[in-house]
């Protein structure tokens, strides 16, 4: 049997119909009921783990058989003092200074080719969006095999142009620059889509009347398309944002966050912490770092971006 | 491949064939989580000697899940156990002792031998492989795929150098002279040696300084001594192969890439587990030798590679089956086939007296040096907390290799940084 | 002025496409060239003798060894059908659940329904990856660890789905809901026969994100299996290839291959509805 059977659909739009009380709190009922799976789900991996991290965080496990022990901040006092976790931190900045600028101009530079006139557009459209939907785990396997030092073909490729190789994944001064490249190529084609879907936004008449009045492709370019994509390229940075923290699959592969924490990032710490080492405190510690990180990316997001974009 | 189904559906099915079936016809089954660490077809090695004990014993079912590296297959081992689903045996690293007993996770075999003919079996293993495996005089692992470091080299490369291609380096300065001559005759086409840097640096590490006189750690696990003057001498030599005698290539040298380059000649010499052998010996196509370590003071190379252990929370039923398993995986016969498949030592003197191996050892000499090597072995770095102790020496260890610090103050730092770890645990 | 119009005569577009190409048209195919590269790279590999990886004779024979031996190493099989069934149970289970949900949302008088909704949002933030340690014990205490519930779980309750039928739902007219009403329909009836179908290119968009984020899956679905039983692709493939094992690369590079093949597949033949459904679904 229905358990709803009863109640009238539309019965809660006042512009048609004056609802009883009895109507309005099956509506409620039937609503809440309706969002429960959702609800029950999201509590379970969304706000209850968040909540059990911060608690976990200001919390000592007992050594020994000792009893669990409520320490306040002082696991945030080691964190602090470890000059891995800055270093860490530091990586994850850089990482993110690495890969968003150079992968948002990349993605605008394609949109633009394969907006114009373009010869074999759709190949070439194919071919920067096709790393999008590679997993991960699958492209760093690929770009071992180009960073293998010796043997790998850049330096091969270095060889023969008479270069002595480089030791790409091995070099901490290189390390993380060549993690970087990796996830550009990864992610710029993916941008490249929003941004040609706003380009193709942008009415022809704004090019025409420009053309008219002869202004240089390079000035209306700056001028009119930059601006009028700010909206894009807002969203586009969140995004980027988001994924310079999550992201972090390649370095089982590439570089396991070494040589000497060269190439560690934030997410991977809390898995070495919490599987490698068995410190789940620390790794409870970090997280909430990271969650910090994240709700300003997120503060970010719903002022700025959604006050500003056009989409919603 | 075995596939499973879902638990709830295998409980349900088992429940309805136990109802129509005598219970005692029911197989005890084994989980067992393994690691690879070198490449090749090992998981097929061991799928074929599990299809071979089930058939001999068909009252015991083996479940054998690959799982990937050593570490991974801790944390693989360690999570089924938090969720209940606690494996039966497994094969760990050697290492992982202090971090299982600490976790109570394992049981010792001397609790599980009964009979004198077991107890003759828990004696019958090379005593430098038994290290790892005991503690306050019990032993809790038994050995089985167990490697030494060892020596490879290109017999062609050395040839084409002007070096005796029969004459492995016997020290320090012979491997760093060899080495750069290779280097220097080859126009910088060749590296001289490559000793891995990525992977095991502290397994690489202890090397260098065991043949330097120096042990890293205490008995107990509870203290280690990277800053010892003896271990930063080694250290320094290390460093030294690239920086002053420039032949080794600078930066870290991945362990993984590390056969490829040697069979693609890309160096001439490398250091690496013996549980490599087969592999480069299928796949080299100029002719190589394998030797000992070169010494400082003294010859020397840590043990390293995996053991079985039984785990606790399972029946005694399925410890009995979980003896018998290891019992013959470990029997002179199968280590010696295991041994000849892989590179890896057989575990005891008798499987070196099998027929199998010792044909094996007259046709292919270097299949024996790991064994000799033994009688210079010390046992791998292991201690408690040992992920984050191993992961502060291989920091400094790649940290002096790619010259971010030098060899003593990379090891200093380590030493800081392991005794606040340990500090909790001294006695 | 005059000049750029007389310019614009004399090298219309046309004329343009079979003369020399243009510094731009050279810069953007070379930038693609780049791109593609690297898979093209995999492909050579995965399909020549190990011996010619390192020395990359172009035309080396062609042979199919290579992914006979990956086959033959690891149960690829058996991660074929984990992720075919990840992805399958996980796509379904979001359509319903945020279906559901999204309906509330849009269509329902709940007290506090704003701050409701701000509360699903931070899920966009707050993902599953980043509270592994936590998620982890939880899924263990469900009896959950190494099953494919396990992997999927977590990302049912889909945040971003949520919003999207969300958002889908409500531009969808009133009048249609009012005639299905007159014909005697309760609401599922209405949301199945009225929202559902009126939302499907949006089911279509998300789904193929969906289905493409889960395939490509790597970090909670590793930490929360253990066995061959309910590893997925990526988790086998991270297995198989990492460097400690020194799987010689060919066979590495028929196994890379062998795992994206299906969604690069239904890429290449599917571009359009990608491209859109990535774009539709990018937007929120």
């Amino acid at each position: 049997m229905d358990p709803f059977a009863g109640v009238r659909p539309g019965a809660f739009n006042e512009r048609y119909v004056i609802m009883s009380f009895t109507d309005h709190r099956k509506m409620q009922l039937y609503g809440a009921l309706l969002l429960l799976p959702a609800a029950l789900l999201l509590a379970t991996f969304a706000y209850l783990p968040t909540i059990a991290t911060v608690v976990n965080s200001l919390f000592l496990p007992g050594f020994r058989g000792a009893p669990t022990q409520f320490v306040g901040l002082e696991n945030y006092q080691v964190l602090f003092s470890d000059p891995t976790f800055w270093k860490v931190a530091r990586n994850n900045l850089l990482y993110a200074l690495g890969t968003i600028p150079t992968s948002l101009a990349l993605a605008l530079a394609m949109a633009l080719f394969v907006n114009g006139k373009l010869r074999g557009r759709g190949f070439v459209r194919m071919a920067y969006f096709t790393p999008t939907i590679l997993p991960m785990i699958a492209a760093a396997n690929i770009w071992m095999f180009f960073y293998a030092p010796q043997i790998g073909l850049f330096n091969k490729l270095l060889g023969i142009l008479g270069f002595s190789g480089v030791n790409w994944l091995g070099d901490p001064s290189v390390a993380l620059g060549s993690v970087i490249v990796m996830s550009i190529w990864k992610e710029a084609g993916f941008f490249m889509i929003f941004y040609l879907a706003a380009l193709q936004g942008i009415p022809p008449e704004l090019k025409e009347a420009s053309d008219l009045e002869g202004t240089s492709r390079w000035s209306f370019f700056w001028r009119v398309t930059f601006p009028l994509l700010m909206p894009t390229t807002l969203f586009v940075l969140i995004n980027a944002l988001i994924n310079a923290v999550r992201v972090v699959d390649h370095l089982f592969i590439l570089t396991k966050g070494g040589p000497n924490n060269a190439t560690n990032l934030l997410l991977y710490y809390v898995y070495e912490n919490a599987f490698s080492f068995f410190d789940r405190t620390m790794a409870a510690t970090i997280t909430v770092v990271i969650l910090l990180v994240l709700a300003v990316v997120a503060t970010l997001k719903f002022t700025v971006l959604d006050r500003r974009t056009h989409y919603q | 491949m075995r596939a499973r189904i879902p638990f709830a559906l295998t409980a349900l099915t088992a429940g309805l064939l136990s109802a129509g079936q005598a219970a005692a016809n029911d197989p005890t089954v084994l989980t067992m989580y393994y690691p690879v660490a070198v490449g090749g077809t090992l998981t097929d090695v061991v799928d074929d000697l599990v299809e071979e004990f089930e058939s001999e014993h068909p009252d015991i079912d083996v479940e054998a899940i690959y799982a990937g590296n050593y570490d991974d297959t801790r944390v693989r081992a360690m999570s089924a156990i938090a969720a209940g689903d606690t494996p039966q045996l497994s094969v760990l690293f050697s290492i992982d002792l202090y971090e299982l007993i600490e976790q109570n996770a394992i049981v010792a075999f001397d609790d599980l031998v009964e009979t004198d003919e077991e107890r003759e079996w828990l004696d019958s293993f090379y005593p430098g492989l038994m290290e790892n495996g005991q503690l306050d005089g019990k032993t809790y692992g038994i050995p089985f795929q167990r490697s030494t470091i060892v020596l490879f080299w290109n017999k062609d490369a050395f040839e084409a150098a002007g070096l005796d291609p029969e004459t492995p380096p016997e020290n320090w300065q012979q491997m760093a002279d060899m080495a750069a001559t290779v280097r220097e005759a080859s126009n910088g086409e060749q590296w001289g040696v490559m000793v891995p840097s990525t992977g095991y640096p502290y397994w690489m590490f202890q090397a260098f300084a065991f043949q330097n006189g120096h042990r890293l750690m205490s008995d107990d696990g509870t203290e280690v001594y990277f800053n010892d003057p003896a271990a930063i001498e080694a250290l320094e030599y290390w460093v030294s192969l690239a920086t002053e005698h420039e032949a080794m290539p600078s930066g870290t040298i991945e362990w993984g890439t590390l056969r490829q380059n040697f069979l693609e000649q890309s160096t001439a010499m490398m250091w690496h587990t013996t549980g490599n052998l087969t592999a480069v010996r299928s796949d080299a196509a100029f002719d190589f030798g394998v030797a000992m370590l070169p010494m400082s003071t003294q010859r020397g190379s840590p043990t390293g590679g995996g053991n079985f252990y039984i785990f606790e929370d399972t029946t005694e039923e399925e410890q009995r089956a979980a003896m018998t398993f290891i019992r013959w995986m470990t029997a002179p016969e199968r280590a010696a086939a295991w041994s000849i498949e892989t590179g890896y030592m057989g575990v005891s003197p008798a499987a070196y007296e099998t027929d199998a191996l010792q044909r094996y050892v007259e046709e292919f000499p270097p299949a024996a040096v790991a064994r000799d090597q033994l009688e210079h072995g010390t046992a791998e770095l292991s201690t408690y907390q040992g992920g984050r102790i191993r992961r502060a020496l291989d920091n400094a260890v790649q940290a002096a290799l790619t010259g971010q610090l030098s060899p003593e103050e990379a090891l200093n730092q380590a030493q800081q940084e392991a005794d606040s770890v340990l500090r909790r645990y001294a006695r | 002025m005059s000049s750029t119009l007389s310019h614009s005569k004399t090298h219309p577009p046309r004329a343009r496409f079979f003369s020399v190409p243009s510094l731009e048209t050279i810069a953007a195919w070379l930038l693609a060239l780049i791109w593609i590269f690297p898979l093209l790279y995999a492909f050579w590999a995965a399909f020549h003798p190990s011996e010619f990886m390192v020395s990359f004779t172009l035309f080396a024979p062609l042979t199919l060894e290579n992914f006979a031996d990956a086959w033959g190493q690891a149960p690829f099989a058996r991660y074929y059908l984990n992720t075919f069934m990840l992805v399958t149970t996980v796509v379904l289970a979001q359509f319903i659940v945020c279906t559901l949900a999204a309906f509330a949302f849009a269509r329902f008088p709940i007290p506090g329904k704003n701050v409701l909704f701000m509360l699903v949002l931070i899920q966009l933030f707050v993902f599953p990856e980043v509270l592994i340690v936590e998620n982890y014990r939880i899924a263990s205490e469900l009896g959950l660890i190494n099953t494919i519930t396990g992997i999927g779980l977590p990302y049912v309750a889909s945040a971003f789905g949520i919003f999207l039928l969300r958002q889908t739902f409500k531009t969808i007219p009133r009048e249609l809901e009012d005639a299905a009403r007159i014909e005697g329909c309760n609401w599922l009836e209405i949301l199945w026969k009225v929202y559902v179908p009126l939302a499907k290119p949006t089911y279509l968009a998300y789904g193929l994100v969906s289905i493409s984020h889960h395939w490509n899956n790597f970090l909670w679905p590793l930490v929360v299996t253990n066995s061959v039983e309910s590893r997925p692709l990526t988790v086998g493939l991270g297995v198989f290839s990492a460097p400690e094992t020194g799987v010689n690369w060919a066979t590495v590079s028929a196994a890379t291959l062998l795992s994206i093949a299906p969604l690069l597949i239904a890429f290449l033949l599917f571009q359009r509805q990608f491209v859109q459904s990535f774009l539709r679904a990018g937007i929120r």
